[in-house]
């Protein structure tokens, strides 16, 4: 037997004061479910850096998670400019980020890295002027 | 309500009649006379310098001691976003915010979630009054108090708002009585403070008759009675933050022009950095900016004169903590708006004028550079003054002598001693 639950969240690529939400309600809510905590902080982690992603290059988007008894996969969807050199973008210290995003921390270029070090599956599918799905997934202790 | 309270006072047992303090306070407001340091009420900012450099401790701050929470029935307690920075492996603030609860307060309320508030208030009102620019932050007690002495023709740029401190007592006092039922009289909305400015911003308010806040505790008071807490708090599950990166982030140098989301702005902490930067501005030098912060102490409230913590190490802490909090969690709702303008304007008081006319002032004036003349230049500090010129100011008001300067005293005693000789 094993349950699925599912949890959607709509990222609004309109306001930026809200980026970030989405992963700490996904947080608090693995926090009611008992998860391992080491397993929230890598999931929270990399959703973060995910949503984040979305709001300033992509201009939002939809997330999508499901939490099994195995692991938590998420699924970032956007229908931004799209990733045209994934090598490079995967590169510690590279961001195409704005200067006024620069000061509360943003831009240091550690996003996608940082997702890929904290969960332990991802993939990237993108095309330039149509969007880009990423799919992660952590696995439960 | 007097409007010249001061939160720095002397310890005139400890006071030895240095000239350390006189020297460094950047609105030369203290003298030493008769072998102790006093402080002239009008000039002083509250900005702790005289603290920080006195070498014998006699430079103290006031604030209310912890058992002001005894005076009421519910006690709230607004924490100052700097002191997140004051402790070591954190990473969740939740664990201060209960632990408060434990050392006694009834309930917390984050002074960082007002901020962010602050911070919508400010990115509207600046977006909406493009003519204006550049604003300036008046979230610094010091500074709005130099401003208003020094430079009232920057008064017009203050941002209109009160600081999120107020507001957050305003908030916090409502939700208490909301929760409990009582009279506002009997909750006591008690802040934890960096430094004694903020004291003075309570009991001394500027741009409202009083303060919401009732009482003024210090974050270095406060570290010591929290510490024992934090251990049981770090499994609990209650959760009472509500704020994010930008909220936090105004503890430090840089944070509040942060929650902007803009690019042209300045942020300069240090006294004489903040002095510098006013008298640049007041020369019309920054033109294209739209916002400068500024902090009058180094590194921002972290660098306060009642922290704990080195302000560089806390300021990494927060950057730290600040790492994977959503951009903000405290919004507008529309009812907000109206309440938090300020209700008094700041005025202009010109402490520094020497006369009560134009006239009188230039006359004063030229007497001032006449004396400057014969006095040696040295700036020593002997007579108790910071400057040859601030002594010649204070002989003109009528407040010192020529003979207080003991290179001229010195110089008088030698013709005496000349004249008997030759007699």
């Amino acid at each position: 037997m094993s349950d699925i639950i599912h949890l959607s969240y709509m990222v609004d690529g309109d306001d930026f004061t809200r980026a970030g939400e989405a992963s700490s309600d996904l947080k608090s809510k693995l926090k009611q479910m008992g998860v391992d905590p080491e397993v929230i902080r890598k999931v929270a982690i990399a959703m973060y850096e995910g949503e984040i992603n979305m709001v300033i290059h992509a201009h939002g988007g939809t997330i999508e998670v499901d939490v099994s008894e195995d692991k938590v996969v998420m699924v970032l969807k956007d229908n931004g400019p799209g990733i045209s050199d994934i090598k490079k973008a995967m590169t510690a210290g590279y961001s195409t980020a704005s200067e006024n995003v620069r000061s509360l921390g943003f831009g240091a270029g550690m996003g996608l890295p940082n997702m890929d070090k904290y969960s332990d599956n991802m993939k990237i599918d993108t095309a330039v002027g149509k969007g880009t799905t990423i799919t992660m997934d952590v696995q439960m202790k | 309500m007097d409007k010249f309270i001061n939160s720095v006072r002397l310890d005139s047992d400890l006071c030895k009649g240095c000239i350390n303090c006189i020297k460094r306070c950047p609105t030369q407001a203290i003298r030493v006379s008769n072998g102790k340091a006093r402080i002239i009420r009008e000039f002083c900012i509250d900005c702790g310098e005289c603290i920080r450099v006195c070498p014998h401790h006699a430079k103290k701050a006031t604030y209310d001691s912890l058992d002001i929470m005894n005076k009421f029935e519910y006690t709230v307690a607004l924490p100052a976003p700097s002191f997140y920075g004051q402790f070591n492996n954190l990473d969740d603030i939740n664990i201060i915010l209960r632990a408060l609860k434990l050392m006694g307060f009834d309930d917390v309320y984050e002074v960082s979630g007002a901020a962010e508030l602050v911070s919508e208030m400010s990115r509207n009102y600046i977006d909406n009054h493009k003519d204006k620019r550049p604003f300036i932050s008046s979230a610094c007690p010091s500074v709005v108090r130099l401003i208003r002495v020094r430079f009232p023709n920057l008064i017009e740029h203050l941002l209109p708002f009160y600081e999120p401190m107020e507001i957050a007592a305003s908030m916090a006092k409502d939700k208490a009585v909301r929760d409990t039922g009582l009279s506002p009289d009997k909750i006591g909305v008690i802040f934890i403070s960096p430094c004694p400015a903020k004291v003075t911003s309570v009991y001394a308010p500027l741009g409202r008759d009083h303060s919401s806040v009732d009482g003024v505790v210090a974050i270095k008071e406060v570290y010591p009675e929290i510490l024992p807490f934090m251990k049981q708090t770090a499994d609990e599950e209650e959760e009472l933050a509500i704020s994010g990166k930008i909220g936090i982030s105004w503890g430090g140098s840089g944070g509040e022009a942060g929650g902007l989301l803009i690019d042209s702005y300045l942020a300069a902490d240090g006294i004489e950095n903040v002095i510098r930067v006013l008298e640049d501005l007041e020369d019309q030098k920054f033109s294209d900016l739209e916002f400068i912060e500024l902090n009058a102490c180094s590194g921002g409230c972290v660098g306060g004169v009642l922290q704990v913590e080195n302000p560089y190490v806390a300021k990494s802490r927060i950057k730290r903590l600040r790492r994977y909090l959503p951009v903000a969690k405290m919004h507008l709702e529309d009812d907000i708006n109206e309440k938090q303008y300020m209700n008094k304007k700041i005025r202009y008081e010109p402490v520094f004028k020497l006369g009560t006319s134009m006239l009188e002032s230039l006359h004063m004036m030229a007497q001032v550079e006449e004396i400057c003349k014969r006095l040696p230049g040295l700036d020593c500090g002997s007579c108790g003054a910071p400057t040859c010129k601030a002594l010649a100011e204070d002989i003109v008001r009528g407040d010192a002598k020529e003979s207080d300067c003991i290179h001229l005293l010195r110089e008088y005693l030698h013709k005496i001693s000349d004249d008997l000789n030759s007699f």
